[in-house]
């Protein structure tokens, strides 16, 4: 009996663990010169980004896979992965909506992001990703009249070969380390954003990611440029099927922001984190760098980070443009067996830089939760900021939670604050709320997204509360 | 409406309540009054359901229900409402959002929709007014920073929206001056409406001159040993707790 309703109840909290049952084209498993030549030839790609991409795997050749994260991880076979899947019948990619096989939508549709634009959330453009291939992106004509272009990067490495030689792998240079030069040779789909200079884009922009196919690996690129004067505000959001197996995503995500630009990076990740044993889950080995490369510019990135069986990112901030900004705004929760290893770096290089990290852990069940984190002033950056808070709720007493912030000041001129908190939920809180008429769990979330607040307001206001909701639900089960 | 029967309480391994017994009729105002130490509040806090307030026998009856069975959260259900002595903070929740948030937890156990913004926003104005509390306060994080008086006047409030059939406060005049202990006196003497039952727990006879009670029960190691009417409180401030 006890059983069975355990079952329920995962069932119920990770409720986008469904599989699309939808016929897929795969290349054969293994990672060799072949596998990335037909990938590039699938995208139908100029040769120089073939060339790009056997660089990168030629460099990779000599590489091994880093040990250092705090996470326990099962050694990956990367002979033994699919690199490649797609939907059958993408081989002549869809022209319009119409053309995309109704189950591709309806899956979107059960995952709560309807790509019709008639009944699409209105102000939100939404590029979906299913697996290796962008399936439809929505409102891309109307960016377009006023010069936005986003659209799958495959697509932009056809339409915009210019725009992407000059920005792919300058922030994140190919040889960054294992899984950033991984990606760089077998990288699938993700999107492609240009902000033309002084244009505010008028929607959010945002991406869908969906694993479908299983023992398949997931190589997300994104590339964001903002030129000089431009505003974006960009998120995007992951799910995948319940699987026994460890899944890979391996994305590599690059913002460059010019003068007085400003990108707004919003991530809500919810891959399935595995069963409450542990067994199973996406592991989300991600590369996210942003450069503000010029004057006044500013790059935030918010997370919430729910879901995988072990993430490992560290969404960063070069700032090398005169007084450019870089901020970090993360909550992340991990339950039953999650491990959690994220943070961030702000590298200060030019005079008069900011960047301000709000961190916000909450472990529950027997989960690892790790802030690790790098302030770098360089010699030249003088005047220069940083204010760092890292706050750690354990929910339980199975759990760990740790802060590792490492700063390194080469400027005589420039301050760092930094603060860090570690706290459990108090029984007075608890009482209080469950004497006002909450139950345990509904008080818990209460003061858990009291907890979040200061990050969770910096989303968007359309995901926001989409945001809180998955905050109580990924901690469901935990209240003691 | 109430009634405690041979009630023995233990906290952390130490028996508290030996034995009490107590029955509170709907619409009366009944006080405790005992030195600081006997063990008083502790009433409250089993009455609640407090974690770690082990029930060793006895039993308690509220509105023919078998309270000590239930949850704090469906005592607060059923109608029982604890003004706490020092209220907790909750960093990060804004006032607004929590009051909204507690009223419909009753209005969903009581088969209502959540209510809608605007109809909570002019409840929220009308009861914030009748106590005097500027609506700035809403926007702040639940008792975080509020002086004595200003968490005090949120536990009326409270009590206000949710609209329970048993209030007991608890040392609700501690940290209070004379306006703030007035004040928040009136605004309980509203809530009296001859259905409304009241238990009021605390050491000094000040709180007792503003809300009278129809009894007055003299708690001591453990229990009650002395029932009388108001007069008896105005005695105890005379004579002390140790004359008899």
């Amino acid at each position: 009996m006890n059983k069975i309703n355990k079952d329920n109840f995962k069932q119920d909290a990770y409720k986008y663990g469904f599989v699309t049952e939808i016929e897929d084209e795969k290349i054969p498993k293994g990672l060799n010169e072949e596998v990335i030549k037909l990938i590039s030839r699938k995208k139908n790609e100029p040769k120089w980004m073939l060339e790009w991409r056997l660089a990168a795997y030629e460099r990779l050749k000599s590489m091994e896979v880093p040990k250092w994260a705090r996470a326990n991880i099962a050694e990956i076979d990367f002979q033994d992965l699919y690199y490649y899947s797609s939907p059958k019948d993408f081989k002549d990619k869809p022209k319009s909506l119409q053309e995309v096989d109704p189950k591709l939508l309806e899956t979107y549709e059960k995952l709560g992001i309807p790509l019709k634009e008639q009944e699409a959330l209105a102000g939100v453009a939404v590029d979906a990703v299913f697996d290796s291939v962008s399936v439809a992106t929505t409102f891309k004509e109307k960016l377009n009249e006023i010069g936005v272009i986003f659209c799958p990067i495959s697509e932009a490495i056809q339409k915009h070969p210019d725009l992407v030689k000059k920005y792919i792998g300058s922030v994140i240079p190919v040889t960054d380390h294992f899984y950033a030069t991984l990606n760089s040779a077998v990288f699938s789909d993700g999107s492609f954003v240009y902000i033309p200079k002084n244009v505010k884009c008028p929607m959010e922009l945002s991406t869908y990611f969906r694993i479908n196919a299983s023992e398949t690996g997931q190589f997300e690129r994104t590339l964001i440029i903002a030129d000089e004067g431009s505003y974006v505000s960009y998120l995007e959001g992951c799910t995948a099927p319940m699987r026994d197996e460890n899944q890979l995503h391996a994305a590599n995500v690059e913002l460059v922001a010019l003068d007085n630009a400003e990108i707004k990076y919003s991530t809500v990740q919810n891959w399935y984190p595995g069963n409450e044993d542990g067994k199973g889950g996406i592991y989300n080995f991600v590369t996210k760098r942003g450069l503000c490369k010029g004057k006044n510019s500013k790059i935030s990135w918010t997370q919430i980070e729910t879901g995988s069986a072990i993430t490992w990112k560290y969404p960063s901030c070069i700032l090398r443009g005169d007084n450019s900004t870089g901020e970090f705004y993360s909550v992340a929760i991990t339950n039953n067996h999650q491990q959690a290893d994220t943070g961030t770096k702000m590298i200060h290089l030019g005079k008069n830089t900011k960047s301000r990290i709000v961190s916000k852990g909450i472990s529950a069940g027997k989960s690892s939760n790790t802030y690790r984190g790098l302030v770098n002033f360089h010699r030249k950056a003088e005047n220069s900021k940083n204010f760092t808070q890292c706050d750690s709720l354990l929910v339980g007493s199975n759990c760990k939670a740790n802060t590792i912030p490492l700063t390194e000041n080469n400027s005589n001129t420039s301050s760092l604050e930094h603060e860090a908190t570690t706290s459990k939920i108090s029984d007075d809180q608890l009482f209080y709320c469950m004497q006002r008429g909450l139950d345990a769990e509904e008080a818990q979330s209460l003061i858990v997204n009291g907890f979040c607040k200061e990050v969770l307001q910096q989303l968007p206001m359309e995901f926001a509360v989409e945001a809180q909701k998955l905050v109580s639900i990924s901690l469901e089960g935990s209240v003691g | 409406m109430l009634e405690i029967k041979n009630l023995d309480v233990s906290v952390e391994d130490k028996q508290i309540i030996k034995n009490l017994n107590l029955k509170i009729g709907p619409g009366e105002v009944h006080a405790i009054m005992g030195p600081n130490g006997s063990g008083k509040s502790t009433i409250a806090h089993t009455l609640a359901g407090k974690p770690n307030y082990l029930v060793e026998a006895g039993n308690v009856d509220f509105k023919n229900e078998d309270l000590i069975a239930k949850d704090p959260y469906e005592r607060s259900l059923l109608g029982l409402f604890l003004a706490f002595q020092y209220p907790i903070e909750l960093p990060g929740v804004t006032n607004a959002s929590y009051l909204k948030q507690i009223l419909n937890a009753h209005r969903k156990s009581r088969g209502e929709n959540p209510i809608d913004a605007g109809e909570f926003l002019k409840i929220l104005k009308e009861k914030s007014r009748n106590l005097n509390i500027p609506m700035e306060m809403h926007s702040r994080f639940v008792n975080a920073g509020f002086s004595g008086g200003e968490k005090k006047k949120n536990e009326v409030l409270q009590m206000d929206l949710l609209n329970p059939s048993l209030i007991i406060m608890d040392e609700t005049d501690s940290g209070l001056d004379v306006d703030a202990l007035k004040s928040t006196s009136e605004a309980v003497n509203k809530l009296r409406d001859g259905k409304r039952s009241f238990l009021i727990i605390t050491h000094y006879l000040r709180l007792l001159e503003y809300i009278e009670p129809d009894h007055v029960h003299v708690f001591g190691d453990g229990s009650i040993i002395e029932s009388g009417d108001k007069s008896l409180a105005s005695r105890i401030d005379n004579e002390g707790y140790e004359v008899k």
